[in-house]
């Protein structure tokens, strides 16, 4: 496993590891990948206004899924929820210089990041009853 | 390097037992000459050499000497038994039986013979990793040439019921291959009680060097003959030609010396180092998996799932053991173990699953020293697991609606 320095230190002191209370309106959930397939990530946003102001994390998988979850819960802090949209996988894999059969794993990171923005947008939308919401 | 480390991967490799390297280093550099060599004293001295390990390792297995035929291991063994035997009796049959939870080097010499328009029937195992012997039988045509089922499993230790297949073989009259590399050495085995007609064997899995090892080919009842897969000299009666690895074969023959002296204390050893893992770390975690079967098993091989942590993190957390896993995530090419597949375990936890190959240096001290490593980290891993999180909080696994990418 030639892993490099920054995938082996998240691995070993992943950051922001945790739950918030997921009901919380001000929470946004994402749990991605499946355990068949060996990986699944949540993340989870706490979102004030526009921004993302904490960021937690548990993931089932190998070194570099841990490390890319653990990795984002860091870049997403302090995002605006647009900014925070626009994360690519690439960047992951630039950061943590994971190795071309992992890449999936910085994949999984950014389609978390995206489920857990859409499922706070859900819960705002559900909040002040929109009527499309509702109905779905 | 990391002399610290605990080696406990003994399926994979093993130490070479240093009475075994003492017992090669002559060869090296005072006894050098060519086994091949007639005319002097250092060919006659190696010769001889041969042939007292080739005495050794027949007698291992029950076997004659001139039954036995030197290779450069298990895979070259296997290759050589299934081609050449599938090419010898071409025109009496072209259909080959094998399992589904054979080594890469069975079951590719298998599909490559099905390239070449041979039918071969893949039968599958019991949750325990048994052949299922109706199958077996029910796959028997008259056009069936050769029965290939490993003696004992690489990744989770099951031993096959050899004496069932050897007698289901001969009364149809097709002759029977098996791997026994993970056998031979650790549990008895006898070619003639088990009815086997071609037996391939290996030295670095049983504390000798690696690069060699051996096949036994019946000679009577019935004579098997088959191809050689090597041009050249014509060594081993025109088997295996190439300058035979003399210093290696010595290494093979004290090997397995040593391996049949010590076998029963051995086992008995090993077998109660298993069981005190195996109690031991029940006793600390929840949601533990053991995999294939503790009856039918080589002594020092544990297979075990943890749920909810997957294998390749595991691995990357017990940093002071060397260990293997079925995750895919550990292979290159992120395809999941085909024996767990084959007995039934299902995806998410063949990706927790983990080989521990306990072998002849391996104390109790370390087995407690492991034990405790593997509590901690699998409970810190456990506490990083939305997996884990899902089920403490009463979800079912199975009801999500998960996103496979």
């Amino acid at each position: 496993m030639p892993y490099s320095d920054k995938v082996v230190d998240h691995f070993e002191n992943p950051r922001n590891v945790g739950s918030f209370a997921k009901d919380d309106t001000d929470v946004g959930t994402g749990i991605v990948g499946a355990p068949e397939c060996g990986d699944v990530m949540k993340l989870q946003l706490k979102i004030v206004g526009d921004r993302i102001v904490d960021a937690k994390f548990k993931t089932f998988g190998c070194g570099s899924a841990i490390a890319s979850s653990s990795y984002v819960t860091e870049l997403v802090k302090g995002k605006t929820l647009a900014e925070a949209q626009d994360i690519k996988n690439v960047q992951i894999v630039e950061e943590l210089a994971l190795p071309p059969v992992k890449i999936h794993c910085s994949v999984l990171a950014e389609d978390a990041i995206k489920a857990a923005i859409a499922d706070y947008r859900k819960r705002q939308d559900a909040e002040v009853g929109d009527p499309a919401a509702a109905r779905s | 390097m990391q002399h610290d480390m605990i080696y406990m991967d003994n399926n994979a490799t093993t130490r070479t037992d240093p009475r075994v390297v003492e017992a090669m280093l002559p060869w090296f550099t005072e006894k050098y000459g060519n086994a091949h060599s007639r005319n002097h004293a250092f060919g006659w001295e190696a010769e001889e050499a041969v042939e007292t390990a080739r005495a050794s390792v027949a007698k291992a297995i029950g076997a004659e000497a001139r039954e036995i035929i030197f290779t450069s291991g298990a895979t070259e063994s296997n290759n050589l038994a299934i081609k050449g035997v599938a090419e010898f009796l071409a025109d009496k049959g072209n259909h080959l039986i094998t399992s589904t939870i054979e080594h890469k080097c069975v079951s590719d010499s298998m599909k490559a013979l099905e390239r070449s328009g041979r039918q071969v029937t893949f039968i599958g195992v019991d949750r325990e990793g048994r052949i299922d012997l109706a199958a077996l039988e029910a796959a028997i045509t008259d056009k069936t040439i050769l029965i290939s089922i490993m003696a004992a499993n690489n990744e989770i230790g099951t031993v096959q019921d050899l004496a069932a297949i050897g007698k289901l073989c001969k009364s149809r009259g097709v002759l029977f291959h098996t791997d026994a590399a993970q056998l031979v050495g650790k549990q008895p085995i006898d070619v003639e009680a088990l009815g086997i007609d071609l037996l391939s064997m290996s030295a670095h899995k049983i504390y000798g060097p690696k690069g060699v090892g051996a096949l036994y080919i019946r000679r009577a009842k019935p004579r098997v003959r088959l191809v050689a897969q090597i041009d050249g000299g014509g060594q081993e009666r025109g088997l295996r030609s190439g300058t035979l690895n003399v210093t290696g074969i010595v290494g093979f023959g004290k090997a397995l010396e040593i391996a049949v002296a010590e076998m029963p204390n051995e086992r008995a050893r090993l077998r109660s180092l298993r069981d005190r893992f195996l109690t031991r770390i029940r006793e600390r975690l929840d949601h533990i998996h053991l995999n294939g079967s503790l009856e039918n098993r080589i002594e020092g091989n544990l297979n075990i799932s943890f749920a909810f942590v997957e294998g390749e993190s595991l691995l990357m957390s017990l940093k002071e053991v060397a260990v293997s896993s079925g995750s895919a995530c550990t292979s290159s090419t992120l395809e999941p173990s085909h024996v767990m597949r084959a007995i039934g375990v299902g995806e998410e936890l063949a990706h927790t699953s983990i080989r521990f190959g306990i072998g002849r240096f391996n104390t109790e001290a370390e087995v407690d020293r492991v034990v405790d490593m593997l509590a901690d980290k699998v409970s810190r891993l456990r506490e990083m697991s939305p997996l884990y999180e899902m089920v403490k909080d009463g979800v079912d696994l199975q009801s999500v609606k998960w996103s496979p990418h």
